[in-house]
């Protein structure tokens, strides 16, 4: 029985640990980019934002958890119960599940599996049934219209999203997160990350990125001048958390996907002096939360697309333009030699 | 060894209580969700083997696009699933055939493991031993892109051929449509679009 223990125990134990080394900061993490959204939305608008709950109000977010989670959950008559309960679950649970392969640091990972980039692919063209589920077993209709947006919507936009990837994979040779980083590594500091090298392809993955986690301007499954709210209409209290939740935790997601992919993960961006004190884990965060800042600001700024012209800049605009630059990369790379090992 | 094997039976089991429930649910949407649960933990079956690479593809493929096109289609279709299903058993014996073949085609292919051991090693390309340090992306790139490349090429054409028939075949050009033409917006000037008249004191136009 010991020996069992040794053996699978003890390491299920530090893997249970690990999780929830991750888990808990990224929660309470998320509590505050819900925070910065509101404010800098709000100072974009000149208005106050959330400035009540603690200073500054730094603990608006705990607050709105607490009137989330003490209020009742409310399951419509018509709607079909198991699947309604559940979809909230799917959604947080393949959000979260993301976070075990990135790397945020050389080593600080909790999986550092070899397929890693297609792990999150994977997870990020799952998340779509939660959202699905969500507006089909609600049985309304606009949750219903919802949800087949949505669904069309990531469907569109994971194609370019792949697409970017091919492109960054065949120019790092590897489908492991951390050895992406490790690519990027050069003497030129920022100049060796991918960002440069795959500039159009960057901006195409930013604006995909946006689509697929459905923020504004690409919010159309929750569009409330139309749909009301999309697939949440009917969800209250912690289910309605916990898909509002799920989808800050996939926007985080996103934003750590870039910033492995094109802006060097951990690395900072020149190797000098003051620069390099700074430890690689808060390089990966002000990266992160830099790109953050940015969907924030879009969302302030730009204003929501009509669902033809999202589908149009999807399929029309953005797959043949990656297409052409998976062929580009894969020939200059053969072309000049200059494929990795 | 241990946890990989309960963990073995355990997805196994997933899997075929999934796909029973696939064709016994009443309800078609929960039909198509187990099949997604189905596909789901195949892949773990294949990741448990060391195939992380066809897990993930599995994954992405199937369950990230084939499936949700299945549930779009499924909560879109007005049937009465009710009397579809009181003629299941008009399809029993066909289907049952079916079943039967496959069955005998599995065994077929695991009976070749037991009467000749040595046909793995006859492959054009065998695979690589688990403790070579080569990736699975690795491996398959290495036979699929040189000695299965026209195979390869050929499965590409057929998929190609088969989304340009289900194109033709439902793509209709309606009259009177208002399309959005980008170009043409942005090609608008004040000369073009804007028409000045001169109106005359107490006239009107």
């Amino acid at each position: 029985m010991a020996e069992i223990f040794w053996e699978y125990g003890l390491p299920g134990l530090i893997m249970a640990g690990q999780s929830l080394l991750l888990m808990v900061p990224l929660l309470v993490l998320i509590a505050f980019i819900l925070y910065a959204d509101r404010k800098v939305w709000a100072a974009v608008q000149l208005r106050r934002g959330p400035n009540v709950v603690g200073p500054f109000g730094l603990l608006q977010s705990f607050a709105d958890l607490a009137k989330f989670i003490f209020k009742e959950v409310v399951v419509p008559a018509g709607a079909n119960k198991g699947v309604f309960l559940l979809a909230p679950f799917v959604s947080v649970v393949l959000a979260l599940s993301s976070w075990a392969v990135i790397p945020m640091s050389d080593g600080v990972v909790i999986a550092d599996i070899n397929v890693g980039i297609l792990y999150l692919f994977a997870l990020s063209s799952l998340s779509v049934y939660g959202i699905i589920m969500a507006g089909w077993a609600s049985n309304s209709k606009y949750p219903f219209l919802g949800a087949l947006r949505s669904a069309a919507q990531m469907v569109s936009y994971e194609v370019s999203i792949g697409f970017v990837i091919v492109c960054v994979l065949m120019t790092a040779g590897t489908l492991n997160l951390s050895e992406i980083v490790r690519a990027q590594d050069g003497n030129w500091g920022l100049f060796n990350w991918y960002w440069l090298w795959h500039l159009p392809m960057f901006v195409i993955f930013f604006i995909s990125a946006l689509a697929e986690t459905n923020r504004p301007p690409f919010d159309l499954p929750e569009a409330e001048s139309e749909l009301v709210a999309g697939y949440a209409v009917e969800y209250s209290s912690t289910p309605y958390m916990m898909m509002f939740m799920a989808e800050y935790v996939a926007i985080l997601t996103m934003c750590a996907l870039m910033t492995i992919l094109f802006l060097g993960g951990w690395l900072p961006p020149v190797d000098v002096a003051p620069f390099n004190w700074i430890p690689p884990f808060f390089w990966f965060w002000i990266k992160t939360l830099f790109i953050f800042f940015l969907i924030a600001m879009v969302k302030a700024f730009v204003p929501r697309y009509r669902y033809d012209q999202l589908m149009r800049l999807g399929w029309k605009v953005f797959l043949p333009i990656s297409l052409f630059w998976v062929v580009l990369t894969a020939g200059v790379l053969v072309g000049f030699d200059l494929l990795p090992a | 060894m241990i946890v990989a094997t309960i963990a073995f039976y355990l997805f196994a089991a997933v899997t075929i209580a999934a796909a029973f429930m696939v064709i016994s649910a009443r309800n078609p949407v929960h039909s198509v969700l187990f099949l997604i649960l189905a596909f789901f933990s195949s892949a773990w079956l294949f990741v448990l083997m060391g195939a992380e690479f066809v897990a993930m593809i599995l994954v992405i493929v199937y369950v990230g696009a084939v499936a949700v096109l299945f549930l779009f289609v499924v909560m879109m279709l007005d049937i009465d699933f009710k009397s579809l299903r009181s003629e299941m058993l008009n399809y029993l014996p066909l289907g049952g055939m079916i079943g039967i073949i496959l069955l005998l085609e599995l065994g077929l292919v695991a009976s070749t493991w037991v009467f000749a051991p040595d046909a793995a090693s006859l492959a054009a390309a065998p695979a690589p031993a688990a403790d070579s340090g080569v990736t699975n992306a690795e491996a398959l790139g290495r036979v699929i892109y040189t000695q299965y490349v026209y195979y390869f090429q050929a499965a590409g054409m057929i998929l190609l051929v088969a989304m340009v028939g289900a194109i033709v075949l439902t793509l209709r050009k309606r009259e009177g449509v208002k399309r959005q033409v980008i170009a043409d917006q942005v090609a608008r000037t004040p000369q073009t679009g804007v028409e000045v008249k001169k109106v005359e004191p107490g006239q009107g136009i």
